[in-house]
């Protein structure tokens, strides 16, 4: 048990330090230091500008995409070195957003299954920043039940010919690539006849559509295939095999986890710490705000703590495993409990959502209408518990009508 | 940076856990419920005689002179066991103020005895409902003699060493208390044994009439010395309650596992499953909190007090939590005397109140993050 560098890790942070002190955009850090939950700001700047000038900067010095072989543009660098990292950059950070379903889970699918020739032309420009990759997952009747999902690919001479939607697809608006889960056997059971492929979004017949969120903005797509025609040589893994490969893009999911989530404690803090109550005393020497401040407090170094054992395990050669499932489902309800409280602490003035009006530039407000879609998006809270229950605890599966049928045979209404 | 026990200190866990699947399952625990004794003497000799007991005194006193991470872990399996035994009082609280604050004389004259077993001790600083604040200690030395009333204390009935938390000068405020070390054997003391939530670990009320006191560190250093032991201790104590989470969660499971309604196991229904999912967080969340106190307390970092509250309070949470939530899986089998998880539940509450409840801890560390932000 050892929380201190070691003198190569500390020798590795000194370097990250320096480099970082002298390349780092500094005139974004006051925007960034502020930047609120679901996206950064940069006051009148184009966050993609910046988010793929810093990249290409690290890039170019050897800091991108750590944990990458070298030869694909990484640096192959040691998971804790990816902590290290992580905690240099600090707010820095805010800007590899755009970059996390690429650098996390595409490029490490594609470099597990893709061919020589393709890693070596698509992963460099991926790590730089150049292009942005998508993961074309889920469906209006794949979401948690993703292995029902129904989009077909068929084989036409040579090529695949691929017919029918996407849904949650974040980024798609603005990535060049992305990797689809498709359906090439619909005779099989559902998780036997699919087939993953990767793709150029502007491909003809990709139709992007982006959902109008409950919170007004629009991170989602829908993506519509009409005929889209691929060569055999984009497929990722064997025919109707996709369903393993989409196995190593959500373990991917889980070895992202370097930096953790936050469970949303600071910020909480820092506002209580200055508000006052209407009886003039200060939130933070209430007993009843206390309580509750010290459970968030213990969430938020209970979840950095299980990520930096996570990282140890790693290092030993382990592989993480389903108990990591923890982060997100701790992160999300936290962060939705933490904005409704600062809102109550508000009192009526709570509703105001203007950033200039609203206390942090309405930072709660919007973590408010941004909290809902956390306890989703990359498997809902009962897909995680389910996760947990079942492959950590090794409880029985959930009860399935559709075990064993061929995936046409399935009561769909 | 390495987040884990090391190897040696993995086999250590795993030799305690050993030793006391052996020598302590629940039937023990549930013998002195039953009345049995006030603590099993049998299993504290054996403590003893494996080191556990001495496993963080240094050699020269008599105890195997490994480090707090080693005592972590056999604090862990304790809390396991649920083992009816003074280690907290004895090893986690006495023979760590020896530690920090005894002469050469009293470090000579009692170490090596609480290494061996052979002396039980005991904090007494609580006098009753609300009285753990230097505003309401009465109890006081004067002349080198102690009087006034200790309740609840745990152990009090079979200690025969106390450090007494009193007055050297009458008053409300801090500076005005120190520690004393009593001889619970001498005259001048009047011991009655308390009916408790916990039976399994006794409590006892303690009267002072007139009964002999050395003081141990400063005068006036009582108060701080008394803060920074209930810090070790809790970061200790909550290895036993992650450990006795951990246990919880484990029966629960496997009952969920082997119980049957509607033709299925129990475990398989979203309800049951989720539950049992939740009580993995917090025992997981505790567990890595720990990890993080664990090294707090082995370097003697800056950052102990903030560490020693969050472990509390997230440990504290996770126990009663996996040990509510076991009888609620068990259904009303549960709830009956036979099974064990009565025992649990009842060890988490006791945990949960022992050094304080959670509203004192999470008052500490939200005082603390805040002094540390401060800085």
């Amino acid at each position: 048990m050892n929380f201190d560098d070691t003198p190569q890790e500390a020798a590795f942070r000194a370097e990250a330090r320096a480099w970082i002190s002298a390349n780092g955009p500094r005139h974004l850090l006051p925007h960034l230091e502020k930047a609120g939950f679901g996206g950064i700001e940069l006051d009148g700047l184009d966050p993609m500008q910046e988010a793929k000038a810093w990249q290409k900067k690290k890039y170019e010095a050897g800091w991108a995409c750590l944990h990458w072989p070298k030869a694909y543009g990484g640096r192959g660098a040691t998971p804790i070195e990816r902590v290290i990292w992580g905690q240099e950059e600090g707010p820095y950070g805010a800007l590899s957003g755009t970059f996390i379903i690429g650098h996390g889970m595409c490029g490490p699918t594609v470099m597990d299954w893709a061919d020589e020739e393709t890693k070596t032309k698509r992963l460099p420009p991926l790590a730089s920043g150049e292009e942005i990759w998508c993961q074309l997952f889920s469906e209006p009747a794949g979401g948690s039940d993703l292995a029902g999902l129904r989009t077909k690919a068929e084989k036409d001479g040579d090529d695949w010919v691929i017919n029918g939607q996407k849904i949650w697809t974040s980024g798609a608006h603005y990535s060049q690539y992305g990797i689809v889960i498709t359906r090439t056997d619909p005779d099989a059971p559902k998780h036997k006849g699919l087939t993953m492929f990767y793709l150029r979004m502007d491909t003809p017949g990709v139709r992007i559509v982006p959902i109008k969120q409950a919170n007004g903005q629009s991170g989602f797509n829908e993506v519509y295939f009409d005929n889209v025609r691929l060569p055999d040589s984009q497929r990722l893994g064997a025919v109707n095999d996709g369903w393993k490969v989409s196995l190593t893009t959500l373990m991917n999911e889980r070895l992202s986890i370097g930096s953790g989530m936050s469970a949303g404690f600071p910020d909480i803090f820092e506002f209580c710490k200055e508000l006052e109550l209407s009886d003039g005393s200060l939130a933070i020497n209430d007993r009843g705000v206390r309580a509750k401040l010290a459970d968030w407090a213990c969430r938020q170094s209970g979840l950095k703590y299980t990520g930096m054992r996570a990282i140890s395990a790693l290092s030993r050669g382990e592989t993480p495993g389903p108990e990591n499932s923890i982060g997100k489902l701790v992160a999300g309800s936290s962060l939705q409990e933490i904005a409704m409280f600062a809102l109550d602490l508000q009192g009526q003035a709570g509703v105001i959502a203007d950033p200039k009006l609203a206390a942090m530039g309405a930072k709660f407000q919007a973590q408010l209408m941004r909290s809902p879609a956390t306890r989703v998006e990359g498997g809902t809270d009962e897909i995680l518990r389910n996760i947990i229950g079942e492959r950590v605890l090794g409880l029985p599966e959930d009860m399935r009508a559709d075990k064993g049928l061929p995936f046409n045979k399935i009561p769909t209404a | 940076m390495d987040f884990e026990f090391s190897a040696e200190q993995l086999q250590l866990r795993n030799e305690a856990r050993r030793y006391l699947a052996d020598k302590c399952p629940t039937t023990v625990p549930r013998a002195v419920l039953e009345g049995a004794g006030s603590y099993d003497k049998a299993l504290w000799a054996g403590l003893a005689e494996m080191g556990f007991l001495g496993a963080a005194i240094p050699e020269e006193y008599g105890g195997l002179g490994l480090g707090y991470l080693e005592l972590c872990v056999i604090a862990e399996e304790l809390g396991r066991a649920i083992a009816p035994v003074p280690v907290s009082s004895s090893i986690f609280l006495v023979a760590e103020i020896l530690k920090a604050a005894g002469s050469e004389a009293q470090k000579k004259a009692w170490l090596p005895r609480l290494a061996s077993g052979e002396v039980i001790g005991t904090l007494a600083a609580i006098e009753g409902m609300g009285g753990g604040r230097p505003s309401t200690l009465k109890t006081q030395v004067s002349g080198g003699l102690l009087t006034g009333d200790k309740s609840p204390v745990l152990d009090g009935d079979i200690a025969n060493l106390a450090v007494v938390l009193a007055r050297h000068a009458p008053g409300r405020d801090e500076a005005g208390l120190s520690l004393y070390l009593v001889d619970l054997y001498g005259p001048g003391i009047e011991r009655t044994v308390l009916e408790t939530i916990d039976p399994s670990r006794s409590q006892a009320s303690l009267s002072f009439k007139g009964a002999k006191a050395e003081r141990i560190g400063a005068e006036g250093e009582g108060w701080r010395l008394y803060e920074a032991a209930l810090d070790r201790a809790a970061i200790l104590t909550g290895f036993e309650q992650i450990g006795g989470a951990d246990r919880a969660l484990e029966m629960a499971r496997d009952y969920a596992l082997q119980r049957f309604a509607f033709g299925r196991a129990i475990g398989s229904f979203q309800a049951i499953k989720h539950m049992l999912a939740d009580m993995y967080v917090s025992a997981t969340l505790a567990r890595s909190n720990g990890y993080f106190g664990a090294y707090a307390l082995s370097t003697g970092s800056a950052d102990l007090g903030e560490a020693a509250a969050t472990v509390r309070v997230s440990a504290t949470k996770a126990f009663q939590h996996c040990a509510k939530n076991n009888i609620q899986v068990h259904g009303g089998m549960g709830f009956t005397w036979a099974m064990d998880c009565h025992l649990f539940y009842r060890r988490s509450n006791l945990l949960a109140l022992t050094l304080g409840g959670q509203n004192e801890w999470e008052d500490k560390l939200i005082d603390r993050l805040r002094a540390k932000n401060a800085a």
